[in-house]
């Protein structure tokens, strides 16, 4: 059986993700995406993976929905709340969702260590701790001395990863944004002619 | 299935979360009220409320009691919901503006670990309500969910003003918050820790970042690396008053423009939450501010790690409650620091406001960290 936090929020997720497409109200919709992101966000925690889950909320939830609803309140989307229902995409996009669900169940039967329950896999702190690489001498590992003291360094090791995997792919990300940022500029300091 | 559950984890927790955020946060938001009205008065030359003291007697304490005064008039008025506003979402706003506020409290260290003798056994309780390893973040990530409960204020009433004040204090966040994460960056540098109470358990031990007068502190590279920190530390306050709405940044209620903005259509209590979650941001803001910069619950000049050598006996429960007192005296230096730069200061322009945080503070943030890693780099 799930752990009980993991149906809870997963219901929160998922009932709110539903009421952003059924909403007829703009700023309605937005806000459920909200409670949605704050669900997964739980979901992340959950599974001990604390960074991610904080991150989700400052970025998605705090930063990015922000933006929307502000656009959304400034334009005053009436029309939408009045526009009758097609049933034609409807039906369409229901038929689509099944399928994807159908598919994502499929591939993920198949998955072998997906079957065991987090409680019957606990994190093995010692272990992890044995198996790090010995670091230079006058330099002190602190993902080691965090798994010493049972507890998971998630950002320590998702900052590992990330600079010492995957340097470059993180630097085409950062000039991707730079890019974009660039560009907003330019598009936003253009004169009317 | 109950027996995972850790019985001694689950009380202790419950009565920090009663203590800290029921006790002692909502009972500084009625003082700071309180505070605010008779430091504006001493500003002012005028006397401000001295008179309330006890119920039915004549004891008046230099007017203590007004706090209870001003909880029973908020709780008396007429709660009036006007026929123009989308009222779920008006009963909603103000929850969702104090709810944040007091979130943030679970991470911020008010005391050192509590060691309770209770028969054989020692239990360990750390003064935290949530120690994870993320505090600052979550910090930022829970403020910026503030912001919601005035967009929701503004846009549900169904008013001009209103509306104003709530797009005003959208844009007001959004800027401030990124000039707030990318301060507190040379700290965590610094530091190299995101766990606030490992921050402050660092800085009892080897100086608080803005004095490094003790243990390790007393080195070339903390010395020099005071100017980045003193420079995170301005743009960081600066940012907090921005996000509390506090003046000289209180651009989203601005009475001289916007009637009262974002809360015009409010009453009563509806009314009362709202300037409540504005002082309970304020304090937990002064708490974040004082466990980043100033030392968190520890002692100037190493004391506290006298204090914490002493082990056995009652020092475990009488280190923690001194450590709990430096914490609340410097959180109420601070607040008197924000009350004092309310009435002292004129508010700004919306177009300064929006220069200052993306011209200046930006960038000047964004400097600060490099020169934080040339100076550790060079001095290491």
């Amino acid at each position: 059986m799930p752990p009980v936090a993991f149906i809870i929020f997963s219901v929160i997720m998922l009932v709110f993700g539903v009421l952003v497409v059924v909403n007829r109200n703009p700023v309605a919709s937005a806000l459920s995406l909200v409670v949605s992101f704050l669900g997964l966000a739980a979901l992340f925690v959950s599974l001990d993976a604390y960074f991610v889950g904080v991150v989700q909320i400052l970025v998605y939830a705090g930063a990015v929905m922000v933006l929307f609803l502000f656009i959304i309140m400034l334009l005053d989307l009436k029309a939408e709340a009045r526009r009758k229902i097609n049933v034609v995409p409807m039906i369409g996009g229901c038929v689509l969702t099944a399928v994807l669900v159908l598919q994502l169940v499929s591939v993920l039967n198949t998955f072998e260590p997906g079957k065991k329950s987090l409680v019957e896999a606990p994190l093995d702190y010692a272990a992890a701790a044995a198996a790090r690489p010995a670091v230079p001498e006058g330099k002190s590992d602190t993902i080691k001395r965090d798994l010493r003291e049972n507890k998971l360094p998630d950002v320590r090791l998702l900052g590992e990863q990330l600079f010492t995997k995957f340097p470059f792919h993180l630097q085409i990300a950062g000039v991707l944004l730079l890019v974009s940022t660039v560009g907003v500029v330019i598009l936003s300091k253009r004169e009317l002619k | 299935m109950l027996a995972a559950i850790d019985l001694f984890f689950l009380v202790s927790t419950m009565v920090k979360i009663v203590f800290f955020v029921m006790v002692v946060v909502m009972t500084l938001v009625a003082y700071t009220v309180y505070a605010e009205r008779r430091f504006s008065a001493i500003i002012q030359d005028r006397v401000g409320p001295n008179r309330v003291g006890i119920p039915f007697t004549k004891i008046s304490l230099a007017g203590l009691g007004q706090p209870i005064a001003d909880g029973l008039k908020f709780l008396l008025k007429e709660d009036f919901t006007p026929k123009h506003v989308n009222t779920f979402y008006y009963w909603l706003a103000p929850a969702l503006t104090m709810v944040p506020a007091l979130m943030s409290a679970a991470v911020v260290p008010f005391g050192s670990e509590m060691a309770i003798p209770f028969g054989d056994e020692i239990y360990r309780v750390p003064l935290v309500i949530a120690d994870i390893n993320v505090g600052p973040v979550f910090v930022f990530a829970i403020t910026s969910l503030s912001v919601y409960g005035i967009v929701i204020a503004g846009w549900s009433s169904n008013s001009k003003y209103s509306f104003f004040g709530g797009v005003r204090s959208s844009s007001q966040m959004i800027s401030y918050e990124i000039c707030m994460g990318l301060s507190i960056i040379p700290v965590i540098m610094i530091l190299g820790e995101l766990n606030l109470t490992k921050i402050v358990e660092a800085q009892s031990a080897n100086g608080w970042l803005l004095l490094p007068a003790w243990g390790n502190g007393l080195s070339m590279q903390s010395w020099l690396l005071l100017i980045p920190v003193i420079i995170s530390f301005v743009i960081f306050t600066i940012s907090i008053f921005a996000e509390t709405n506090r003046l000289p940044f209180d651009l989203p209620e601005c009475e001289t423009e916007l009637v009262a903005g974002y809360h015009t259509e409010y009453s009563s209590m509806k009314f009362a939450l709202f300037f409540l979650g504005e002082y309970a941001a304020m304090i937990i803001g002064s708490g974040i501010i004082v466990t980043l910069f100033l030392g968190g619950w520890s002692l100037p000049f190493g004391l506290s790690e006298h204090l914490l050598a002493n082990k056995g006996g009652f020092w475990g429960i009488i280190t923690p409650l001194i450590h709990f007192g430096c914490f609340m005296s410097k959180v109420v230096a601070f607040l008197l620091f924000f009350i004092w730069v309310r009435w002292s200061i004129p508010r700004f322009r919306y177009d300064q406001l929006m220069r200052l945080g993306w011209v200046f503070f930006f960038e000047i943030a964004l400097a600060n960290i490099v020169l934080t890693a040339i100076i550790m780099v060079v001095l290491r």
